[in-house]
């Protein structure tokens, strides 16, 4: 929606847009996602779609925001809200897996971790695989990072519950 | 493929406060040629003292320990000495280079020391320069060089006798963000002309790099993974493209 934000664009054009921001991660985009968000933002009333006539073409459909669309994506601009900011989820499996001794909460951040090293490891393929000015690189940067900080924490983790003592 | 490093049942002890503590204590390890491993652990975790295990820096209490098929654990001091300018590389935190010789002539002391020609020494020592892209400063003091620049003066050092493998202790150590990636692309091209690579380290970015990884805990491998390439970073990708809401 927010790429629809510079000029109205045909449903196929917004997919190229989203694909050069993305990089590498635009591929494992499903095509039909578009078209389905897209529909679904004209029924709330933030695009709507123009049939375009074309001298040698059949018209096409041509997306633009409404006005409260246009609002709607500078809030979204606006807003700090930060996604996945706790693994909560992790943290309360390592709490009840020593409560009830179902498994050892040191063993589970072992084999977590090497899961999410697995991950950085091909982020980092990826990322030398792409050419360094292409956009896409920047976002397999920060999925890097976020990766890291979340092996940080499991390094914490490992401290405190090594220390607790495990079964 | 053929082992390059092959550690059975390594031991080492140390003595503090009267009692007796294993810093290493029993581990098994492969590496093949053409394989980087790295080991992660918090510290004290025995990693560096491994490293050093196996490049005969200390000497195992227990275990045995082949390089190139060869059984080193028994050798002599001098012995050592001979064997690991010839066939281990080292590259340090803190990059030990002598600081009154210049780059180039820091790279080509190993192979003199080793008996090569002073010309065929700095042939070697400027092409493995002009590899890591610090030929235009080779005749300059480390202390004159970014920290950036000393590693990757390191690294042609460690490589310049063609080592069966280089043992790489936290090497990123004392770099910045941008030198390290220079560093680990190093690393990469390193893997790919199919040098074997041990790399002890904290830092999971370099960890990654790898083949394969082991993490070490009071002195023993507690877990180890295969890192594998591409075939399932769908996942991830999919995960990022995951736009969710309207945005």
């Amino acid at each position: 929606m927010s790429l629809l934000a510079k000029e109205p664009a045909h449903g196929y054009e917004l997919r190229q847009r989203l694909g050069t921001a993305l990089g590498p991660a635009g591929g494992a985009l499903n095509p039909g996602q578009v078209y389905v968000t897209l529909s679904r933002l004209e029924r709330a009333g933030l695009v709507r779609a123009v049939e375009v006539a074309q001298p040698s073409h059949p018209d096409k459909k041509v997306y633009e925001l409404t006005a409260p669309g246009r609002e709607r994506v500078e809030q979204w601009l606006a807003d700090v809200t930060w996604s996945k900011v706790a693994p909560v989820e992790f943290h309360l499996k390592l709490v009840i897996a020593a409560a009830t001794g179902l498994a050892d909460p040191v063993a589970l951040v072992d084999t977590q971790r090497l899961e999410l090293l697995r991950q950085l490891h091909q982020l980092q393929e990826l990322a030398v695989a792409e050419p360094a000015d292409s956009d896409g690189v920047l976002l397999l940067e920060g999925a890097s990072l976020r990766l890291q900080a979340d092996i940080r924490w499991l390094e914490a983790c490992e401290r405190r519950w090594v220390e607790r003592g495990s079964p | 493929m053929s082992a390059v490093v092959e550690a059975r049942g390594l031991v080492r002890r140390y003595l503090a406060d009267g009692s007796s503590i294993r810093a290493v204590d029993g581990v098994d390890l492969v590496v093949e040629a053409g394989e980087t491993v790295s080991v992660m652990g918090p510290s004290g975790c025995g990693k560096s003292t491994l490293l050093h295990l196996l490049g005969g820096l200390e000497r195992p209490d227990a275990g045995e320990l082949r390089l190139g098929g060869r059984r080193v654990d028994g050798f002599s001091e001098t012995a050592w000495a001979v064997f690991r300018r010839r066939n281990v590389g080292f590259v340090f935190q803190a990059f030990h280079l002598v600081d009154e010789l210049t780059a180039v002539e820091n790279v080509e002391l190993p192979a003199l020391l080793l008996g090569v020609s002073r010309r065929a020494a700095r042939r070697r020592a400027m092409d493995l320069l002009e590899r890591l892209a610090v030929a235009g400063r080779a005749g300059q003091l480390p202390d004159r060089l970014s920290g950036g620049e000393r590693q990757r003066v390191a690294v042609a050092r460690a490589l310049v006798n063609e080592p069966l493998v280089v043992l790489a202790d936290e090497p990123t150590g004392n770099l910045d963000s941008r030198a390290t990636g220079e560093i680990l692309k190093l690393f990469a091209e390193l893997r790919q002309a199919g040098q074997a690579l041990l790399i002890v380290t904290h830092d999971a970015r370099v960890a990654s790099t790898a083949d394969r990884l082991l993490r070490m805990r009071d002195g023993a491998i507690v877990a180890q993974t295969r890192l594998g390439s591409g075939a399932s970073a769908a996942g991830i990708l999919a995960g990022l493209a995951d736009l969710g809401g309207e945005g």
